[in-house]
């Protein structure tokens, strides 16, 4: 199972790099969404993939009884998907305007401002 | 526990929210941002004081015990970080009284700038690295829109690559964060201090790995060689206010990260890491210093030699020794206090002539004298002139780079420093010294209030306060010696934070 998912994160982060390096700014935003989610299913992965119960604490004890998930993990990756949410539809918005103002969808066509 | 450590992010999220609801009345968001900003740096100057009588400040939020719930810690790096904050906060809250064109303000300005300082202040006072990522984005995202305000199609452009490498940096961030997890378990600052000493020789490799992709992260945020291309192709787009901002305060994020991750946490193979840090900041401050030779733009310039003094900050770190380490803070104060003025020196000039290209300027030495002397102390400080602050900076980084040996990375740094002043003195012959042009540019007015009061007066006390950085530095060196103490030995870190002898 880790070797799978090892596997699907680099395959998603060589996939979100090569489309970062297309000329076309849409393709660069898809580029942007794949990296984060490789970036969260690394996290999923690198915090241990096992089948362990809820991490409920039953009645009256302190700690809760035998293996369970970290769920800190999952909290993580909730956390960094809103984020990435809210990030991604920020680049939607600037990809658009971006396209109306240059009135083209090609990064070679976006270099006035380089050096 | 002590409540002052939250101040410095509570007290700009709570005015970016006031002036979220006087979201019609300009002038009453503009004096918000003005009051909001003293208030951050009075609070900011306390948490100063507090952190020098006691040592640390920790707060647990909600009160959850330190390596489960967050924490904010303040040690003296955060507190001058806090300070630094506050500075140049209520000035550009000053200068944007009259130079932000009263069109953007309808757009949020305000409350993005107040979001933005939030988001710098928490990442400077966590001493959790994943609430770090957090207040990154927060920063981030106040950023991007206020480099996008207005929306021209320089802006465009310069934001499409700003955004795209710093979405970059954060998810390498993220993924570094869930491999130190992986391996250590846990997100306290502190506790991976202690964790990771303890972590077994066969996983070093891991950890080195896990190093370098936080230096990469933290590289790009900081625009060190090579991961700084976002910067000359965005800082000279915005307005210029929001360009004094980015470059006296955005930068220095990654470069505290930098400092905070490689005293704190990656401290275990300092020769292989450090050494790489050395080279980073020896080729950032060539590269930068190189690239501002070539351009013939005002705020081009600026830019690029953001970059290179970026070089000599991440020196003081690669050395790591004491004394490199005073070096490197007392620089990341005065950088921040030159590069916003002078950025928002080229913001006056624009106000004045209508353009930031040196060509089709001149003579403002005949026109302005005052405006001229103001840009020669900024100037000869980034330069590195004595009495001034740049070159206390800089003889105290070469001063350490003569006692560690480290002779290559000390000849670049002086070379540098020279072309630094060859640079600043192309700006002060083709802005202020050659003759005027005869044709001059239509100064456009778009809406900004005619005083220029609000122009000279922050240009002024940044004046003031490189001459006092350079001839009184005493109190700021004390500061900053015990602040490096305080990076090399850990424990009183640890100790703060998680109650227990490490």
């Amino acid at each position: 199972m880790e070797f799978l998912m090892a596997s699907l994160v680099g395959i998603l982060f060589a996939s979100a790099l090569y489309m970062m390096l297309r000329r076309s700014i849409v393709k660069l935003v898809i580029g942007l969404v794949l990296l984060s989610n490789a970036a969260n299913l690394l996290i999923f992965t690198a915090s241990g993939l096992g089948s362990g119960q809820p991490p409920l604490i039953p009645p009256g004890a302190d700690v809760p009884v035998g293996a369970v998930s970290d769920p800190l993990a999952q909290a993580l990756i909730l956390t960094a998907i809103v984020i990435g949410f809210g990030v991604l539809a920020f680049a939607v918005v600037l990809i658009h305007r971006a396209y109306e103002v240059v009135g083209a969808d090609d990064m070679d066509q976006m270099k006035d401002t380089d050096t | 526990m002590s409540h002052v450590v939250a101040l410095p992010v509570l007290i700009p999220l709570l005015a970016g929210s006031i002036s979220l609801i006087f979201w019609r009345s300009h002038s009453a968001q503009r004096w918000i941002g003005v009051i909001a900003n003293a208030a951050l740096l009075v609070a900011s100057l306390w948490l100063l004081r507090e952190t020098w009588v006691h040592g640390h400040l920790v707060m647990h939020m909600g009160n959850w015990p330190a390596p489960f719930g967050i924490v904010l810690v303040s040690d003296l790096l955060a507190a001058i970080m806090i300070v630094l904050t506050g500075i140049t906060g209520l000035a550009t809250a000053l200068f944007s009284l009259s130079s932000i064109p009263r069109e953007q303000e309808r757009f949020g300005y305000y409350p993005l700038l107040h979001l933005l300082l939030a988001g710098v202040a928490g990442a400077f006072l966590t001493g959790d690295i994943f609430n770090l990522y957090v207040w990154f984005e927060v920063m981030l995202v106040a950023s991007f829109a206020l480099l996008i305000l207005g929306g021209e199609r320089a802006q465009m452009e310069g934001a499409i690559k700003y955004v795209t490498l710093n979405l970059l940096s954060s998810a390498l961030f993220l993924t570094a964060i869930g491999l130190l997890y992986g391996v250590a378990g846990t997100l306290n600052m502190a506790d991976l201090a202690v964790k990771l000493a303890e972590v077994p020789p066969e996983q070093s490799g891991l950890l080195t790995v896990i190093a370098m992709l936080f230096m990469i992260a933290f590289g790009i945020k900081a625009a060190a060689f090579p991961l700084f291309f976002w910067l000359p192709a965005s800082y000279h787009t915005p307005q210029v206010a929001v360009s004094a901002l980015f470059a006296g305060l955005l930068t220095k994020v990654g470069v505290y990260s930098l400092f905070r991750f490689f005293t704190l946490i990656f401290d275990q193979d300092v020769a292989f890491t450090h050494e790489i840090l050395l080279w980073m900041a020896v080729l950032t401050m060539l590269s930068g210093v190189l690239g501002a030779a070539a351009q013939y733009e005002f705020r081009r310039i600026l830019s690029f030699h953001s970059i290179s003094q970026i070089g000599y900050m991440i020196l003081g770190l690669a050395l790591f020794t004491p004394l490199a380490l005073v070096g490197g803070i007392i620089y990341i104060v005065h950088h921040s206090i030159v590069k916003a003025s002078l950025f928002q020196i080229s913001g006056l000039v624009y106000r004045l002539r209508g353009t930031y290209e040196l060509k089709g300027l001149g003579g403002l030495f005949r026109s302005h004298p005052w405006l001229s002397i103001l840009f020669l102390i900024a100037a000869l400080s980034l330069a590195g002139m004595p009495p001034l602050s740049g070159f206390m900076a800089k003889f105290i980084i070469v001063r350490a780079g003569l006692e560690a040996g480290a002779w290559v990375a000390v000849f670049f740094a002086l070379l540098v420093g020279l072309l630094t002043l060859y640079s600043m003195l192309k700006i002060w012959n083709e802005v202020f010294w050659k003759a005027g042009p005869e044709t001059q540019h239509e100064v456009p007015t778009r809406g900004q209030s005619p005083r220029l009061t609000y122009y000279y007066l922050p240009i002024a006390l940044f004046a003031v306060m490189t001459i006092l950085l350079g001839v009184a530095i005493q109190p700021i060196y004390e500061i900053a010696e015990r602040s490096a103490s305080q990076l090399l030995d850990t424990r009183g870190y640890i100790e703060a934070v998680l109650g227990v002898q490490p």
